[in-house]
């Protein structure tokens, strides 16, 4: 067959229908993931405006309000729960939290990208090991060491303990921001008379600013994240996290109060999602050990 | 602040050795302090009968790990690990690979379809597994709901609260849940192939499926290891969704070990029981590790 032979119109209409069909699967997969990944939580979207006499008859149909919806169990997660301490809590450990994080992991990766250290290289992988070492493992000797400390009970706990797991994986992301920033820039600042620190301090921590925004949402939103510590340290309701708050205290003995509780997670989940979904990129990136060049 | 002088002072910050130390260190005394010292901490209360009621080091050998090792609900929750691990990230590679491939193209709504699609990751897991217990409800379960509309059962499930289902169920809520992530990692090395590579085979005249699993697979296959490592350690070591929506129950058929040294250890006071279940985590997660490593080492292949 030669090239005269080539029908060209067919060609050209079975190129279009493989590119419709392209098109079509990859709308039907995205739908599909999107449908999946949304399920439970449109569903907890609903009850939470659903009236009792609603939700909890069996065979109406869960998807559509039956009953006028009601804002009533709103009303109590604020009035009568803790919801509101859960949060000023959680915003207090992830505030702290933040500004150890920070406080520590900012000289560490300047220290690992710039001061080409003998064994800088296997120092930074010794940090990111620290971040596969998981709560598991830690939380019943870290139960005695906080107890012994004196700090159970209080947020205070959680405090001092999070940026363990804040701080390896800051550090890494860190470490690619400040590499990011030429050096020539703070050794001109050291030519005109800056010490190295004054140097940092006026010409590279500016420059710093997205890395310190990203370690920000970082460090709030895996305090925000975390469980086992939580459940582990800190059992009165008056210094629980909404991690751990919401699912234990909105249940009285057996009786869940589902409306309130599914409000509880939309109220949360989906700001923190927000947050936490624009910053993503960079989080795996240095989740991964920069492995993923992308 | 300094004046700018002709000759530049010498500053002792200026020595990068000093400065290494002054600035390493906090960091590095603080790890050591909170998860070094509670890892040692962990190993030796593993060999004691330390509890909540008795605080003391009493050393008593193996003789924890053999009452451990007895338990029958440990070699139930060892086993569910396993499963759990296993068939979670079998679940999480397939799904992961599919949704990164749509995730690289261009269409109409993506940037909604991405917000959607990471919400079970980027939401706090406790609150996430929240709304899953509510699904599953054993008796408002809206998918039961659906399934008896459509004359598919009679009966509710009961999906939490049958072994099978039970298990089954946390499989599937923590596939939910890792999927976006490691989609996410995926994407970026579906991203960091040349496409050169892909228009050489298709010149060569390889059809897309023969293009896929000869030419993307293969290529892809050390960042969809690094997925796997990170599913991993999260389907061993993160509690959060059996302990949210079963406690490992019914009758431990959903145990695993991060739940049961919880349980032991926390809740039932026994601590130096509860440290010798974590650490059988311990030999898992230094494979992991020397795997990161190894990676690591040779970084410039991802």
């Amino acid at each position: 067959m030669t090239w005269q032979d080539t029908d060209v119109p067919a060609l050209r209409r079975r190129a279009e229908r493989r590119y419709k069909m392209g098109r079509f699967g990859t709308y039907t997969v995205a739908i599909l993931f999107a449908f999946l990944a949304v399920f439970p939580f449109s569903w907890a979207l609903i009850s939470m405006f659903k009236q009792s006499n609603d939700l909890y008859v069996k065979d109406n149909n869960p998807f559509w309000f039956n009953e006028v919806p009601t804002l009533e169990h709103l009303r109590l997660l604020f009035v009568d729960t803790n919801y509101l301490t859960f949060i000023r809590n959680t915003l207090v450990v992830g505030l702290a939290v933040t500004l150890i994080t920070l406080a520590l992991a900012l000289p560490v990766a300047y220290a690992l990208a710039r001061l080409r250290l003998r064994w800088g290289e296997r120092m930074g992988i010794a940090i990111f090991l620290v971040y596969l070492i998981p709560p598991t493992l830690l939380f019943i000797p870290m139960t005695r060491v906080i107890n012994y400390l004196g700090l159970q009970e209080s947020l205070w706990a959680l405090i001092v303990v999070y940026p363990t797991i804040t701080i390896p994986i800051s550090s890494w992301l860190l470490m690619g921001f400040f590499k990011g920033i030429p050096m020539d820039l703070e050794e001109q600042a050291m030519v005109d008379g800056h010490s190295r620190i004054g140097a940092i301090r006026r010409v590279v921590l500016p420059l710093m600013f997205p890395g310190i925004i990203a370690v920000i949402v970082f460090a709030f939103t895996l305090s925000a994240h975390e469980f086992i510590y939580a459940l582990a340290f800190n059992k009165s309701s008056a210094v629980k996290t909404i991690a751990t708050g919401v699912p234990t205290e909105l249940v009285r003995g057996d009786v869940f109060f589902w409306q309130s509780l599914q409000g509880a997670v939309i109220l949360i989940a989906v700001p923190i999602a927000l947050v936490f979904n624009a910053f993503l990129d960079r989080f795996i990136s240095g989740f991964t050990m920069g492995a993923v060049k992308g | 602040m300094t004046t700018t002088t002709a000759a530049r002072k010498r500053y002792l910050s200026d020595n990068p050795r000093f400065l290494a130390g002054l600035f390493m260190s906090p960091a590095v005394i603080y790890i050591i302090a909170l998860v070094g010292f509670p890892f040692v901490l962990a190993i030796i209360y593993s060999f004691t009968n330390i509890s909540t009621g008795n605080p003391e080091l009493d050393f008593v050998g193996f003789e924890t790990f053999r009452r451990v090792l007895a338990d029958p609900v440990f070699r139930e929750a060892l086993w569910n690990t396993f499963l759990f691990a296993v068939m979670a990230n079998l679940l999480v590679v397939v799904l992961a690979t599919a949704l990164a491939e749509v995730l690289i193209k261009d269409f109409k709504g993506k940037w909604l379809v991405r917000f959607l699609v990471l919400l079970p990751w980027v939401a706090p897991v406790s609150l996430a597994t929240i709304t899953w217990l509510w699904t599953l409800d054993s008796i408002f379960s809206p998918i039961d709901w659906v399934l008896r509309e459509l004359g598919l059962i009679t009966e509710n499930v009961y999906w939490l609260g049958r072994p099978g289902s039970a298990m089954g169920s946390v499989i599937a809520v923590q596939v939910w849940r890792i999927v976006p992530l490691a989609a996410v990692i995926v994407m970026a090395g579906l991203i960091a192939i040349p496409s050169e590579i892909n228009d050489a085979a298709a010149v060569d005249g390889a059809s897309s499926w023969r293009k896929r699993f000869q030419v993307t697979i293969p290529l892809l296959a050390p960042i969809i290891a690094v997925a796997v490592l990170f599913g991993v350690i999260l389907s061993i070591s993160d509690m959060s969704v059996v302990y949210v929506l079963t406690r490992g129950g019914p009758t431990n058929s959903t145990q695993v070990l991060s739940t049961w040294a919880f349980i032991k250890g926390i809740e039932g006071g026994a601590l130096g029981q509860g440290a010798a279940v974590a650490l059988f985590l311990l030999p898992v997660l230094i494979g992991i590790t020397a795997v990161v490593l190894r990676l690591a080492r040779r970084r410039e292949v991802l």
